[in-house]
């Protein structure tokens, strides 16, 4: 079942968003992006909200962007990494992280190298759980980034925002079987419409994709002037020890976006990498400079839509986190004109409608 | 703000009936045409001012008072429209979700603001907005027009400008629209 964050307690994984869950967060990151605009960007939305950020895997960009987000909204950040821990003398990953709930956080950003890993935090902890990329299952704030500056991209194009991306085809290139992000990435084109193609060596694609709503081919030259939007992943060198492909230079020369190569692309596509690049390997530094290179794009809408993660989770009635608040129904019985105790007239049933328009 | 209750209505399955309208299309207009008169005088003239409507009730009024400015004084006013979902003080006691992104024409430090919705009612929207106003600026001054007054203040908010001062119970609801004001109430289905 697919619910609007709004009303989820957890982050998990793009599949829980569906199509609408990835529209509304996509429109409401508009207004945290104009927040980032300001002269002064922060705004007392998440005043006494605290935010830990976990994270058991190294990591930059994620770490300081979910920072910056939840600093912007006002809520308190604390961060934790697993280098530096009592992880070290053997603390299990539930005291570590039960530890943390008891000490009153609200959201915990969790990145992890083990699959499932948030998962099984979200049912150790009164916090919100966000999954912060979990070995290679799913990056979920990334792929929504990646939509909305998809969806900048176009819009500053066509003049009007959209999100339906049934018109576009996309080429993810390079090492899937490791990367999350390809996993998250596909899974929210699919859902906005998107044709997605999937392209890199045999060695380096999942073993199965039968469930997985793409095609697939190892002939990167043969897609190129058809695609709208190219999608570079980093080789993830960390993680392949074993001789997946001959050499570093045969896979730039048969899987890189050269310089050359980007020549063939069409003139006003547009090229994603979730950073950290292999400048020379996956790509080109010159290309990864270029025109059509959306890579601090990026960066920079990353804030906006964790912000709108953050605010999405923390901020609706649904949460149930550690907030003197949490114990709320839904706000139902919470608005102001709601008809209160001790008010001497309550009105129970309808009156009838003694001048009606028309 | 009337337009924000009735959508935050929805979630519990209320709906808006009207009992009464207050005010006809024309009325409004009038109280406009008047609310643009006194703003000049108060302010003798338009030179400084920019005019803020409240997402997203107000914006639509505020279009029109800037329209009707520019009748009178022949000067183009600023005009922008402000969200103050991120200042409210119920957040996580009942939904509050940004509606539109937030637009704000001008530096506002030395300006004269003029702040308008469409209904006052407890002066939580108002305060929230005095907040979100300071990020963009120290203004001179700032004045609130509201075309409809409801009372039941909570908070020591008054405006400046009043299309029609409307006294109300506190479990009535006021709708402002290019239909004119109605009072009704909210019913579950």
């Amino acid at each position: 079942m697919t619910t609007p964050l709004a009303k989820r307690r957890h982050l998990l994984s793009v599949a829980d968003l569906g199509r609408e869950g990835i529209v509304e967060i996509l429109k409401r990151t508009d207004t945290f992006s104009e927040v980032s605009d300001r002269a002064i960007p922060k705004v007392p939305a998440l005043r006494g909200k605290m935010v830990a950020t976990l994270f058991f895997e190294n990591s930059t960009r994620t770490r300081l962007s979910f920072e910056t987000a939840a600093k912007r909204l006002s809520a308190d950040t604390m961060s934790f990494s697993a280098s530096s821990s009592s992880m070290k003398k053997g603390e299990s990953l539930r005291d570590t992280v039960e530890t943390i709930d008891a000490m009153g956080v609200d959201a915990m950003v969790v990145r992890h190298s083990s699959s499932g890993a948030p998962k099984l935090v979200s049912n150790w902890v009164n916090a919100s759980v966000i999954n912060a990329g979990d070995g290679a299952h799913e990056h979920p704030t990334q792929a929504l980034l990646d939509c909305y500056t998809i969806r900048e991209a176009l819009s500053a194009r066509s003049g009007e925002k959209s999100e339906d991306f049934s018109k576009l085809r996309i080429a993810i290139v390079g090492d899937v079987s490791h990367s999350r992000v390809a996993r998250s990435d596909v899974l929210a084109f699919a859902a906005l419409g998107a044709r997605v193609t999937l392209v890199g060596p045999t060695t380096l694609m999942p073993s199965t994709l039968e469930d997985w709503p793409t095609s697939k081919t190892c002939d990167l030259d043969g897609i190129l002037q058809d695609v709208d939007v190219i999608y570079v992943l980093r080789l993830q060198l960390e993680r392949i020890d074993e001789a997946l492909f001959p050499t570093l230079r045969e896979y730039r020369s048969r899987f890189g976006l050269t310089t050359e190569r980007a020549r063939t692309l069409r003139e006003d596509v547009l090229i994603l990498h979730p950073g950290p690049m292999n400048r020379g390997v996956e790509i080109d530094s010159e290309v990864a400079s270029g025109k059509n290179a959306l890579v601090t794009r990026q960066v920079r809408n990353g804030v906006s839509v964790r912000m709108a993660v953050l605010y999405s989770l923390l901020a609706s009635s649904g949460h149930t986190g550690n907030s003197v608040l949490g114990a709320s129904n839904g706000g139902k019985d919470e608005f102001e004109d709601a008809p209160r105790d001790g008010d001497e007239i309550v009105l129970q049933t309808p009156q009838k409608t003694r001048a009606h328009r028309g | 703000m009337a337009e924000r209750e009735r959508r935050l209505a929805r979630p519990s399955g209320q709906v808006f009936i009207p009992r009464s309208f207050v005010m006809s299309p024309e009325d409004v207009k009038r109280a406009l045409v008047r609310i643009a008169h006194e703003i000049l005088e108060h302010n003798r003239g338009a030179a400084n001012l920019v005019v803020i409507g409240l997402q997203t009730g107000g914006v639509p009024l505020a279009k029109r008072l800037v329209a009707e400015i520019k009748k009178i004084d022949r000067r183009d006013v600023p005009f922008g429209y402000l969200d103050v979902a991120f200042y409210r003080d119920d957040i996580g006691i009942r939904p509050v979700l940004p509606e539109e992104v937030t637009q704000i024409p001008c530096d506002l430090t030395g300006r004269t603001v003029i702040l308008v919705d469409d209904v006052l009612f407890t002066g939580r929207t108002v305060r929230a907005a005095l907040d979100a106003l300071a990020d963009h600026g120290r203004a001179k001054a700032v004045q609130l027009a509201v075309m409809v007054d409801r009372g039941h203040r909570e908070l020591p908010i008054r405006p400046d400008y009043i299309g029609k001062n409307l006294p109300t119970r506190r479990d009535e609801m006021v709708d402002v629209s290019s239909e004119g004001v109605a009072l009704g109430d909210l019913v579950s289905q």
